[in-house]
Order: C-alpha cells, then sequence, then structure tokens
C-alpha cells in the first residue's frame, strides 16, 4: 500500500464517519460542525488528486461561505432536536418515530449506492493507477484559460455568471422592500 | 551546496544521509524530515508570538506616554515569560452548561487558523513552508477557520455575551472578506500569479504599493477587520458586551485568543508586506549591482521580511490605538456602500490599465498605473465631500423637528 492510499483511506474513515456523526447527532450545532468536517475531508481529498485550486475553494466556499451561514441560522434556532416530549421516554418515542419514517429514505439511498458501485464497477478505466502529473503543468493556468476561451467553457461560465447576478439583484429588490 | 545560500536544502539533506545511514527507509525519512521542518516552524512563529506581546505592550504605552513593561529583564523583555506562567498557573474555569469540547475547540482553532498561514509566508528566497500556486485563496480560506473558531468558541461558553460577540465577528468578516477577496486579485493580475513566491520576485523593480495605492489601502481596512481589532473590534467590545466571544476564557485558554490575535495581526503584516511592498525582495534592482549582492542572501532576506512585517504590524497598532470604535451599521454602510465599489473600481481599473500599458518602458507603465489610482482616489474623495455637503444641507433645512429641536435648544 502506497502513502497515497493510505492517506485516501484515512480521509475516506473521516468523512463517512463525520458524515455519519452528521445525521445521528442530537445537537443541532454539534451537526453543522461534523458537517464542517466531513466537508474538510473532501478538501483533502482534492488536494490528493493534485487538484489544489479545488481543494481550496472547497474550504473558501463549503466552510468559509455556506457552513457559517448554517451554523449562524442553527445559533439562532433551539439547542437539541428533542424537544417534542419532556424527558427520557420522549426522546425514546421520538427517536422510535423516526426509525419508522426513515425506511423509505435509507432504501432509496441503499439503491442509488447499489446503481453507483455498479457504474463504477462497469467503468473501463477502473484499477488504473492514476498517472503523475507532468512537471511545470500550471493548472490553475490552464483552468482559467478554459474558463473564458471561446472553443472551452465560456458560454456555461457567462450564462452561470449572469445568473448569480439576477440573483444578487434579486436578493437586493427582496431585501430593499416596497418602502418608496 | 552551501549552508549560508540555501539553509534549509542544506540541512535536509544533511538530515537526510545521517538518517538513511541509520538504515530508514527512504519513503520515512522524508516523512519525519518534513515533520520536523513543520515543527520548528510552529515553534519560530509561537517564539515570535512572545516577543509580540512585549512589542505590542511597549507600541502602546508609547502611544498613551507611559513607559511600558520595564521591571523584569532589559526593557521588561522578560514581561511575556511572567505572564506565560501566571497564565498558565491560573484557574481553568469551564464555565456552567458549556459545550465542553467545543470550549476547548475554540482557541487551539483561533491560533491554528493563524499558525497554518505560516506555511505559505515566504521568510526568503530559500526559506519558506510551501509555495502554493493558489495562496492568495489559501489566505481567504485560511480566515474562514478563523471565524469558525470565534463562532464555536463564543457559542460553546454558553453565555449572552459571548454569543453577541460571535455574532458581531460574523457580521465583520462576512462583509469584509469581499473588497479583501477583491483586492487580493490586484497583485494577482500585476504579478500574473497567486504564488506568494511569484508575486514578490514579481516586485524586484516595483513595489505593488506604488503601483495601485489605492488597493494596499483597502487591503489595509479590510485586514484590520478580519483581524477585528479597533475600530473593528466589535466582537469585544467592553463598554458593550464586556469582553465578546472570549468573556468566559480563563488563564492560557484566553491567552491563546490573545496570543492568535497578536500572530493575525503580524501575519497580516507579513502578508502586506508581500503583496505590495515587495516581500523579502524589492530592492528595485538594487540586488543585481556586484557591490550589494549579499541582499540576495536568505538570511539578510529573512530580516528585510520580518523588518517589513514589523512595519505593517507597527500600522495596524497605530490605527488600533488612536482610532475609536465605529458603530455596527456605519461599518457595516462603510464596507457595503464605500469600499466594496471602491475595490470593484480599482480591481476593473487595474485589470484593464495593465494590459493597456504592457508595452510602455516601465517609468510610463508606473506613472500611468499610480496616476490613474490617483485620479479615482480624487474622484472618490470628492463624491463623498459631495456627500457629506448635500447631508449637511438636507439637516440645516428647516423641518419641523428641525425647528423643534432648536426651539428645545433656545
Amino acid at each position: 500500500m502506497t502513502a497515497d492510499q493510505i492517506i485516501f483511506l484515512l480521509c475516506a474513515l473521516l468523512i463517512l464517519g463525520s458524515s455519519i456523526m452528521v445525521v445521528t447527532t442530537r445537537k443541532l450545532i454539534h451537526a453543522a460542525l461534523w458537517l464542517v468536517v466531513a466537508l474538510f475531508g473532501v478538501a483533502i481529498l482534492f488536494a490528493i488528486l493534485q487538484a489544489g485550486f479545488l481543494a481550496v475553494v472547497q474550504v473558501v466556499v463549503y466552510i468559509g461561505a455556506i457552513a457559517i451561514l448554517f451554523i449562524f441560522a442553527v445559533m439562532l434556532t433551539r439547542k437539541e432536536m428533542l424537544d417534542d416530549l419532556p424527558g427520557k421516554s420522549g426522546a425514546q418515542t421520538r427517536s422510535n418515530d423516526l426509525l419508522r419514517k426513515s425506511w423509505l429514505p435509507a432504501l432509496l439511498g441503499l439503491l442509488i449506492l447499489a446503481g453507483l458501485v455498479f457504474l463504477i464497477l462497469g467503468q473501463p478505466t477502473l484499477g488504473r493507477t492514476a498517472a503523475t502529473m507532468p512537471e511545470g503543468v500550471d493548472t490553475l493556468r490552464n483552468l482559467g484559460t478554459a474558463l473564458v476561451s471561446p472553443d472551452a467553457f465560456v458560454l456555461p461560465f457567462e450564462v452561470a455568471s449572469v445568473l448569480l447576478l439576477a440573483a444578487l439583484v434579486g436578493a437586493v429588490y427582496v431585501a430593499a422592500g416596497n418602502n418608496k | 551546496m552551501n549552508f549560508l545560500n540555501d539553509p534549509i536544502t542544506f540541512i535536509s539533506a544533511w538530515m537526510r544521509s545521517l538518517l538513511t545511514g541509520w538504515g530508514l527507509p527512504d519513503g520515512l525519512t522524508t516523512v519525519i524530515i518534513y515533520f520536523i521542518g513543520i515543527t520548528v516552524l510552529i515553534i519560530f512563529a509561537m517564539v515570535l508570538d512572545i516577543m509580540l506581546v512585549w512589542v505590542e505592550r511597549k507600541v502602546v504605552a508609547r502611544f498613551q506616554d507611559r513607559l511600558g513593561p520595564n521591571r523584569i529583564g532589559p526593557f521588561g523583555l522578560f514581561q511575556p515569560f511572567a505572564d506565560i506562567i501566571k497564565l498558565i498557573i491560573k484557574e481553568d474555569i469551564t464555565p456552567a452548561g458549556a459545550d465542553k469540547l467545543l470550549y476547548n475547540l475554540g482557541p487551539v482553532l483561533a491560533i491554528a487558523s493563524v499558525i497554518i498561514l505560516w506555511a505559505i509566508l515566504p521568510l526568503s528566497a530559500k526559506i519558506y513552508g510551501v509555495d502554493l500556486n493558489v495562496a492568495i485563496l489559501y489566505l481567504v480560506a485560511a480566515g474562514a477557520l478563523g471565524t469558525l473558531s470565534i463562532l464555536v468558541g463564543g457559542w460553546a461558553s454558553n453565555n449572552k455575551y459571548a454569543l453577541l460577540g460571535a455574532f458581531r465577528m460574523v457580521a465583520n468578516m462576512v462583509s469584509y472578506e469581499i473588497p479583501m477577496v477583491v483586492v487580493l486579485l490586484i497583485p494577482t493580475i500585476l504579478a500574473d500569479t497567486m504564488s506568494v513566491q511569484g508575486i514578490t520576485q514579481a516586485q524586484n523593480g516595483m513595489w505593488f504599493a506604488i503601483l495601485s495605492p489605492l488597493a494596499l489601502i483597502i487591503f489595509l481596512i479590510s485586514a484590520i477587520a478580519e483581524l477585528g481589532r479597533s475600530p473593528f473590534d466589535l466582537n469585544e467590545a467592553e463598554s458593550e458586551i464586556v469582553a465578546g466571544f472570549h468573556i468566559e476564557y480563563t488563564g492560557m485558554k484566553f491567552g491563546l485568543f490573545y496570543a492568535g490575535e497578536l500572530l493575525h495581526a503580524f501575519t497580516f503584516g507579513g502578508f502586506m508586506a508581500v503583496l505590495f511592498f515587495g516581500g523579502y525582495g524589492g530592492f528595485f534592482g538594487l540586488e543585481k549591482i556586484g557591490f550589494f549582492s549579499w541582499l540576495n542572501n536568505p538570511f539578510v532576506q529573512a530580516v528585510v521580511f520580518l523588518a517589513k512585517a514589523m512595519f505593517g504590524y507597527w500600522v495596524i497598532m497605530w490605527i488600533k490605538y488612536s482610532m475609536p470604535r465605529i458603530r455596527i451599521d456605519h461599518m457595516l454602510a462603510f464596507n457595503w456602500k464605500f469600499l466594496t465599489p471602491l475595490a470593484l473600481v480599482v480591481l476593473v481599473n487595474t485589470a484593464v490599465l495593465s494590459k493597456i500599458l504592457a508595452g510602455l518602458p516601465m517609468w510610463g507603465y508606473v506613472l500611468g498605473m499610480f496616476l490613474s489610482n490617483i485620479v479615482i482616489g480624487f474622484i472618490t474623495v470628492e463624491i463623498l465631500r459631495a456627500y457629506g455637503r448635500k447631508q449637511r444641507k438636507a439637516e440645516m433645512k428647516p423641518t419641523p423637528q428641525n425647528a423643534q429641536n432648536q426651539e428645545q435648544v433656545a
């Protein structure tokens, strides 16, 4: 086993473990923070794949913006998720209730997992070791050029920019209200 | 290979030969050497941090016409060590109802978010942690962890003042991150790279502070906001929310927040030096002349870099100790209505002009960039002046309320 594989396995364990904690922990703020750990693990995966830009953007966007907003929203709500019924039995009933309701999502999740495994096993590139990046390739520069070159991704890039601008203008309009 | 010309490579080569001589495998040797390198860098940053406590106290004393620490050791130099012993032996209190794990995680994250910045800080051309090609974005990402530390610490303390401080910090960070990211693009455009080594070397002829002084000012303001120092220290406003997010922390846990803030300020001084003052270089071509070739020595470069970083730190202290705290609505309005539009204008100006003037000789390029910044600055000041005049006129107009006020005064 190479060092890369060891790091990958540790990282995968981290992501899976913290993802399970996100959905099982009873304190909302802990769930949000476990989500931060899971997203950080994904950033490490990007870094292992030599996609430094994606790794840093993952941290900036998901941890710096989205997770902070999650935590901000969570801090303004109740501390724990067992507030339906008082006492320990209340929590018990609630978790039973949760179990009864969650078989359908669990089934769907398993189906998606099975489908993904089936698809991945069918890939011809399965089991091939990743080629090492040739020396002197500036991935960031290539990405930047691809985003603005007409025969690559300039159209989706610009469409996404217009969409974001529209959302921004809309947000300002909604926030400003009709106080004219 | 010479120790004086390339110390890091020299030491690592020596250690590699030593460890492989003991029979360790090559992979393990690499891991051990990197681990030692990281540890040494962190220790350097932390020891520097101890001295920064002394520097901060001495400088603030001068600003306030006092002497500062002067009892322990020469010039009070050993005062920080006495402080550390005091902080460590203080009683460690965890407030009732606090979230224990998160409460202890807060200070650790606070100092970690600063120390990871040292990975990309280039002390000299040969002494640096790593030369990332996304270093500028890495700086922004580390700031996100800093926000997280304050949120976690503030929430876990189970105290309304701590929570209020954390809320204010988020409002502060989320808004001031935007002008900062925009303005970080300006050195990127001018140097044509995001790597800090590349940005430093691009300033060998001319500092970016001269090519774009407005960008420097905006970076300084948003850096102070990100640090949460005065005039943006609403997250720990003593007169309103006692001490803000770290109100419940005692002993060394508080000490870690404090040390983290000082080291963060110094680190931002360092980034100001790298992005705008040529970092370890930027001698305007002087280092190419034979007589001054000693300027290329990595140790000399490191001293130059630390001196420039200390200057940036001093400017941040200067502002902190001579400005009053501003109100939160003023702070947000200042960011959204003034700093962000100005940063965008400067960015567009730099992007367009640097391409137009690229064909000119060096002095024409520098003069064009500098004058365009002066023009933008002048127009900004004029717009502000006109706006202020309008506001004052509106207040002078005899409205019913004004008349009432004047009657009351009379």
